[in-house]
This record gives structure tokens, sequence and C-alpha cells, in this order.
């Protein structure tokens, strides 16, 4: 205690240097923390976040007994496990891919071109996709139309949502996510790869025993992010694809949150159900994160 | 060795099909576009769509006020950010532990929607441009990213050399740290600048003025509610015309919108694979 006293004084420009990121974390991030309180209250802003009246668990009774809470929950795990599926082992193929080609100038471009999406706002994306996929005037039903089938409204049909969500998710994310497999793939010893070679080994032989084992640590270490970030799917681009036509498919937790605190101003309500999100997918990360350490020695913390 | 090539070929067409249409589709007359011609190549050319982008005024205003957020908001990002990475770099910093932990825990768990709205409501931050900058004035993520950087680019020695010959803190910090820290600082203008320009969110939620929208707001009505003026329009003929156009200036303005991210990343792709690989290092 004395030695930390001591070395505070002599460094104490460091205590200058950080006071403004140090403050700017406890006013954005910590004051609000406390609002989760509100998810057990009847918040009323006079009386203030101690001053409200305490209601327990009705917000969460409430929530778990309207019938739209089953349905929610529903598309919030389909389109997330949908996601986390399908996304994740595209980049991991993609790299694999990448890191076989020998021609530098190919390889280059390849990654270049698919990095681009990444670039593209969520607005101009989901832009693109009405445009494309436009009843009338899109590209997409036009080489339909082409091929003499009948145009289809992709973006009001409740059952293509899903797909149009996570595929146009792994267009715009494919290159970015690879990059670091490319990176970790490129790192793997060629002495491993020759000796696989020289013992007869083929291609596919040498990707599945020889590279994808090498970089094992960082696939763990993102399926563990991912697996934990199930819930929490990109609302800012789900609300943005929602309409009357698909919203019985669309609504996913964080946008009927969004909904229910900021348009109805039910502040109680929305934060039970943000809440409550918030503890599953603590709850996901840690037992991935538990299982990951367990079985493979590899985790988060 | 060719399957390769074929697979890769063919990622190659589906990430840039889409991207090829909307910039042919931009140049093309309305009919073309609306009468399915386009496929690949523009047909028709012309620039009636971009002419009517910027004629457009909410448009322009809204890429100017884009441009302000982004400026603005990535100098005080860098800053705030480059503050807390280097002393949390330093073994001699006494509390780094507990201040890392302080931080990373926002990662975690927070407050939530309404308690944040609630916040900024009585910051009186709500509808002013400074909602935009200040509430995320520093990404924790990107502190590590930095701080990762720091602990492993700057040796002890130089500050311990440096100490010795009388060098305070923060003298260390502008005169060594700072200009030794252009790689990373480039990764955080990157990651920081491309997030101010795309995100809609906060202004969707925190911004009523019409004046004081960024371009991603005037984007989402134009793209997505459909709000192009057509009201003065009366006979069916003209409503047509106006259709088409608005549907090109729709392509247009995706273009305009995307070209400032897009003309830049080539240049800092290098920085920015790096900024994946420290991000990915444990720390």
């Amino acid at each position: 205690m004395r030695k930390g006293l001591k070395q505070m004084r002599k460094h104490w420009q460091f205590y200058l240097l950080i006071a403004l990121p140090l403050i700017y974390i406890i006013v954005f991030c910590y004051i609000p923390m406390p609002g989760v309180l509100m998810a057990f209250e009847r918040y009323s802003p006079s009386k203030g976040l101690l001053g409200s009246d305490w209601v327990g668990l009705q917000h969460f009774k409430q929530f778990f007994a309207s019938p739209s809470s089953t349905r929610i929950i529903w598309n919030t795990l389909r389109i997330g496990l949908y996601s986390l599926i399908a996304g994740f082992p595209i980049p991991i193929i993609l790299a694999v891919a990448v890191n076989e080609v020998a021609n530098k100038r190919f390889k280059k471009s390849v990654q270049m071109i698919t990095y681009a999406p990444y670039f593209i706002s969520t607005v101009v994306l989901v832009g693109i996709l009405a445009q494309i996929t436009d009843p009338r005037l899109g590209v997409l039903n036009k080489i339909i139309e082409l091929f003499g089938g009948d145009p289809i409204n992709f973006m009001g049909n409740p059952k293509m949502f899903d797909h149009l969500y996570v595929w146009s998710g792994i267009w715009q994310g494919v290159g970015y996510n690879s990059v670091i497999y490319i990176a970790a793939l490129a790192g793997v010893s060629k002495e491993l790869q020759e000796a696989a070679v020289v013992d007869g080994a083929s291609r596919w032989k040498r990707i599945w025993h020889v590279d994808l084992p090498s970089i094992r640590p960082q696939i763990i270490i993102l399926l563990i992010f991912s697996v934990g970030n199930v819930l929490n799917i990109g609302y800012e681009k789900i609300y943005l694809m929602q309409n009357d036509l698909n919203i019985q498919t669309s609504e996913v937790i964080s946008t009927f949150v969004y909904k229910v605190g900021l348009v109805n101003a039910d502040y109680g309500f929305s934060t039970a159900v943000g809440l409550f999100n918030a503890v599953i997918s603590i709850i996901l990360l840690t037992t991935t994160n538990y299982i990951a350490k367990k079985t493979t020695d590899t985790g988060i913390w | 060795m060719a399957g390769i090539y074929v697979f890769l070929s063919a990622v190659l067409v589906i990430m840039l099909y889409p991207l090829i249409y909307v910039v042919s589709a931009s140049f093309s007359s309305p009919d073309a576009v609306a009468n399915g011609k386009v496929f690949l190549l523009p047909v028709d050319i012309t620039t009636i769509g971009y002419e009517a982008v910027f004629q457009n005024q909410k448009i322009v205003t809204g890429f100017l006020n884009s441009v302000f957020y982004l400026v603005a908001g990535t100098a005080l990002n860098l800053m705030m950010t480059m503050l807390a990475a280097y002393p949390l770099s330093r073994k001699e910093f006494y509390g780094k532990k507990l201040v890392t932990g302080i931080f990373v825990f926002t990662m975690y768990f927070s407050g939530g929607l309404v308690p944040s709205y609630l916040l900024m409501k009585n910051l009186g931050l709500l509808d002013t441009r400074a909602v935009l900058i200040i509430p995320v004035a520093m990404s924790v993520w990107n502190v590590i990213i930095a701080r990762t950087y720091l602990q492993s680019t700057i040796p002890d020695e130089l500050f311990e050399a440096a100490s010795l010959d009388g060098c305070s803190e923060i003298g260390f910090f502008l005169r060594i740290v700072l200009p030794l820290s252009k790689p990373i600082m480039a990764v955080l203008v990157l990651y920081y600048g491309v997030g101010h320009w795309n995100s809609y969110f906060n202004a969707m939620i925190y911004l009523k003025s019409p004046d004081l929208q960024p371009l991603q707001i005037v984007l989402r009505e134009i793209l997505l509610l459909g709000n192009v003026d057509m009201t003065m329009i009366t006979d069916a003929a003209a409503l047509e015309k106006m259709q088409g156009l608005s549907n090109l200036l729709k392509y247009a303005v995706i273009v305009v919108a995307s070209l400032p991210m897009m003309c830049i990343y080539p240049f800092v792709q290098k920085h920015f694979v790096k900024g994946v690989m420290i991000g990915s290092l444990k720390g």
C-alpha cells in the first residue's frame, strides 16, 4: 500500500492523462447502469429511480405471459442461430481457399474485393437489398421474369426474412471476418506442411490435419464470442429491414425493446426485456467459455 | 488447384455483382432500369440521377453534417483512446489492473437503452450535435487494441531511460509515444471514421431537427421509407416519369454515400488488417 502511494506520487501524471477517459466511462457507462432497476418498478421520472413504486417481477411476468413473447424469443433465437451456423464457417472456408492461392496478385485482389462490402453502411446495405429485390423494378425479379417466373416480393415475405438477413450479412462480413484466419494461416509452419506432403498427404488431408488445427485457438475464441452474441443480433439492420408484412418473423428482442421503451415510453417493461436479453447473453458467453476451457484449454478469460 | 480458382472466382462474382449493378443502374436512363434492360453495364448513359442527388438540399445538408460528425468525432475519439491506452500500457501505472477492469466490464454489461436515453436527456444532449460525438467519445475495444499495440512496440527500457533523463510521463507521451504510434492511430481513425460515417441509430433516437441529421438518416428516408417528395405531380405520365427518376436517384445516392469510404479503404487496408491482428491478441 505504502509502495503504491509512493508510486502514485512519482507517476502522478498518468492519473492526469487517464482522468478524462475515466470520467467518460463513469458518466456514460456506469451512471446508466443502476437504471436496470427500472425493470423492477413502475418508473416515474418525477419520483426518480429510487422513489418509484416497486413492482417486483411484474414486468417479466407480463412479458412471458404475452402471446408475442414466445414469437419474439423464437425469432431472436432462430435468426441468431441461423447467422451463427451459416455465418461462422464461411469465413474460415474463404480463408483456407485464399491461403491455397499461389498467385500473389489474385490473392491480393480477392482480399481487397471481399473486404469492400464491410465499408458499406447498414442503411445502404438494406437499401441495396430493397432496390435489387423490388417486386416491380428490382433486377433479381427481372432475372426471374426472364426465366419465366413470377416476381417475388422478397422484403414483404415473412418466410424470406431470415435468408435475406443472414445471407446479406455474410455477403457484407465474410471478407472482414476472414482476415484473422488468413493472417493466422500465413503463420502456419511451412516445415510442418512440407513434412505432411512428403508423407504423402493430399491437399485436403493437409488442410484438415495441419492447417486447420494450427488456427484452432482463433476459431475457438471467435466461436465463444459468436455464441455469446447469438441473442445480440444486429438490431440496427433488422429494424431497417422490418415492414408490416414481415413483422411476424422479423420482430426480435432488441427491436421490441426499442419500440416499447422509446416509442411507447414504457420504460420499466422495456428495461425488463432488455435485462432478460443481457442476462441470457452473459450466461451463454460464460457457459461457452467454460466448455471451451475444459475441453480445449482455450478461452477468452 | 483449378478448383480453388473456380471457387474464388465465383466468390468474386457474388461479391462484385451487386456493387457493379448499383453503379451501372445509377448511370442508366430511368426507363432502361424500369424495363429491366440493365443487367451488367449502364444502358443509355445519363447523369440525371446524380444531378437530382446534388439538387436535393436534404442530401447535401446530410452529407455536410456527416462530414462534420466524422471529423469532430474521430478527432475526439483519437485523443481519448490514446489518453487511456498510454497509462494502461505502462507497468509503472499503479492501479492499472483496477482501471482496466473498470473499462472492460462495460463491454459485457450496460444499463440498456432506456437508461442511456434518460441520461442524454438529463445532460441536455438531446437534439444537439454533441449527442453524436460525446456519448461515443471512446470505445473500450479500441482502447484495448491501442494498449496492446503500445505494450508490444514501446520497450520498457525506453521509458526508463527517458525517466532517468528527466522526461516526465506527459513528455514521454507527447515526444515518444505519439510519434511511434502512427500505425495504430491510422487503424483507430479508420475504425472510428467508418463508425461515424455509417451509423444511424443514435441519430434516429437522439436527434429531431432536420438540419442536424447525418446522411444515413436522409438515406433511410429516401431508400427505405420512400419519402421522395412527389406531391406536386398530378397526371399519371408525369408521375410514372417521376417514379423512374426517384428510383434512379436511389441508386445514385447509394453510390454518393458509399464513395468516400470505398475510396479511402484500399489505402488504409494494410493498417486495417494489422488492427484486426492486434485485436485478436489476447491481452
